[in-house]
């Protein structure tokens, strides 16, 4: 059997464990724009609070994988919890430093405009410095959704399902093609959404003129 | 009527004056130009009268009124202002631009489209040509004029512009000043005109300020300040572009 009908053979539960790892990036995706953006925004606002948001989301990322999964079961138990928790803070830096940047890089000239001509800080941010910004800030995430999808298949090691769950199955019992299996449904999904994401900030960027 | 009674603005805790105690006022309908060198403080009083720049002393009337008395917000809807570095917004197309103002105000999509149309007009800009192009889709006095169409959009009464031709080629340039005063003979807006450039100051303006070092050197008409410069600075500043208008006329006859 090679290794194609062994993939067509699972595909039932490859589906499965595909839709498990997607579910669980997606929901930490979603909860780190929902927590970095904001901050990004806010440490635009207020330069003295960059050393600290950056620092601590830098300091999380340099946690090893393994050993934040391992923290994060003391308070959290197994399963999804502490997973999603994991990917959320491995995902932030990226999306916060991106913000930052985003908002930064808007030209001086376009915000003078702005503010004379009577805009107030909420429109400003609104109608000027988040559609300017969008782009970058999307790449933040594209960087942040390629990582959270490698990271994920840890996430098997302590029962919140995944692509992992193969080759971790396949480690135990020696078995190459069940590691192969989860390593190519991983890879591939992080290129493809990595791609996908690419192409959204293409669209994005020709929709601003920019 | 703007009237600026003895304003300063100093930076570095006092120290250095980019404005110091300057006093003017500008009559309704006219147009001031503000005449200087650049760091000669006339951006900075041009910005400090809509308040982009709060002045460290002295007060500033726009309308009779006080401008710190009120919102800044409202100030700045209230007054037109034509930017040094223009500032479109590159993800909005010219139309909406144009139509900025009217949308901080709250008006309503359609009337707002019909006016930046018309405004687009007025500045020389066909509408069913030019409304959807975005601002890098056109040349830098396209630009200038979307600036001046959208200072129009909200029809105040008062008009800051700040170098607005300034980024433009000499002939373009000729042809913006030419279609300014053809607007302003029809709008009748009172109005304070920066720039550095002497012919401008002379084309454009009721009365020229002169600035220098932070101070007025000069207020008055062009043939005032022609025929009785009041200090050295004011006859050497217009003296060289005198002399060198004679030595033209002189070849050319």
């Amino acid at each position: 059997m090679t290794f194609l009908q062994f993939a067509w053979s699972q595909r039932i539960e490859f589906g499965e464990k595909v839709l498990e790892h997607a579910l669980l990036t997606g929901t930490a995706i979603a909860a780190a724009i929902l927590v970095g953006v904001p901050v990004g925004i806010l440490i635009a606002r207020r330069p003295a609070w960059r050393g600290l948001a950056l620092g601590v989301a830098g300091v999380l990322q340099t946690i090893p994988s393994v050993a934040m999964l391992a923290l994060l079961m003391i308070p959290l138990g197994l399963g999804w919890p502490p997973a999603v928790t994991a990917l959320v803070l491995y995902a932030l830096l990226p999306i916060i430093v991106n913000t930052l940047a985003g908002i930064n890089q808007v030209a001086p000239d376009i915000l003078e405009a702005a503010e004379g001509l009577g805009f107030t800080a909420r429109q400003r941010l609104w109608m000027v410095e988040l559609p300017l910004a969008s782009p970058v800030i999307l790449a933040g995430i594209r960087t942040s959704a390629v990582i959270a999808v490698g990271i994920a298949t840890l996430s098997a090691l302590i029962g919140a399902g995944g692509l992992g769950e193969y080759i971790f199955r396949g480690l135990s019992t020696g078995n190459d093609r069940l590691i192969l299996l989860g390593v190519a449904g991983a890879s591939g999904m992080a290129l493809a959404l990595g791609a996908g994401i690419g192409q959204i900030e293409r669209g994005l960027k020709r929709r601003l003129h920019l | 009527m703007i009237v600026i009674e003895n304003a300063s603005k100093t930076f570095d805790g006092g120290r250095t004056f980019a404005v110091d105690g300057i006093s003017l006022t500008v009559r309704d309908g006219e147009t001031l130009a503000l005449l200087g060198s650049s760091g000669c403080g006339k951006t900075t009083t041009l910005k400090m009268i809509n308040r982009l720049v709060e002045p460290t002393s002295g007060t500033i009337l726009v309308d009779g009124r006080d401008i710190t008395a009120g919102d800044r917000i409202a100030l700045r809807r209230s007054i037109g202002y034509v930017f040094q570095g223009i500032g479109l917004m590159p993800h909005l197309n010219l139309a909406r631009n144009v139509a900025l103002p009217l949308r901080l105000r709250g008006v309503p999509p359609a009337p707002r489209r019909a006016r930046a149309r018309e405004l687009l007009q007025l500045v020389d800009l066909p509408p069913d040509v030019y409304a959807g192009k975005y601002p890098a889709q056109v040349s830098g006095g396209q630009q200038q004029r979307v600036g001046v169409a959208r200072a129009l959009a909200g029809d105040p009464d008062y008009l800051l512009m700040d170098e607005p031709f300034g980024a433009v080629d000499a002939l373009t340039r000729d042809r913006l000043q030419q279609e300014l005063l053809a607007l302003k003979a029809r709008l009748r807006k009172t109005g304070i005109f920066v720039t550095h450039d002497i012919f401008e100051a002379l084309t454009v303006a009721d009365r020229i300020a002169v600035m220098h070092a932070g101070r007025i050197e000069q207020l008055g008409t062009a043939a005032e300040i022609l025929s009785r410069p009041a200090s050295d600075f004011v006859r050497e500043l217009f003296g060289k572009p005198a002399r060198q208008l004679q030595l033209f006329t002189d070849r050319t006859s």
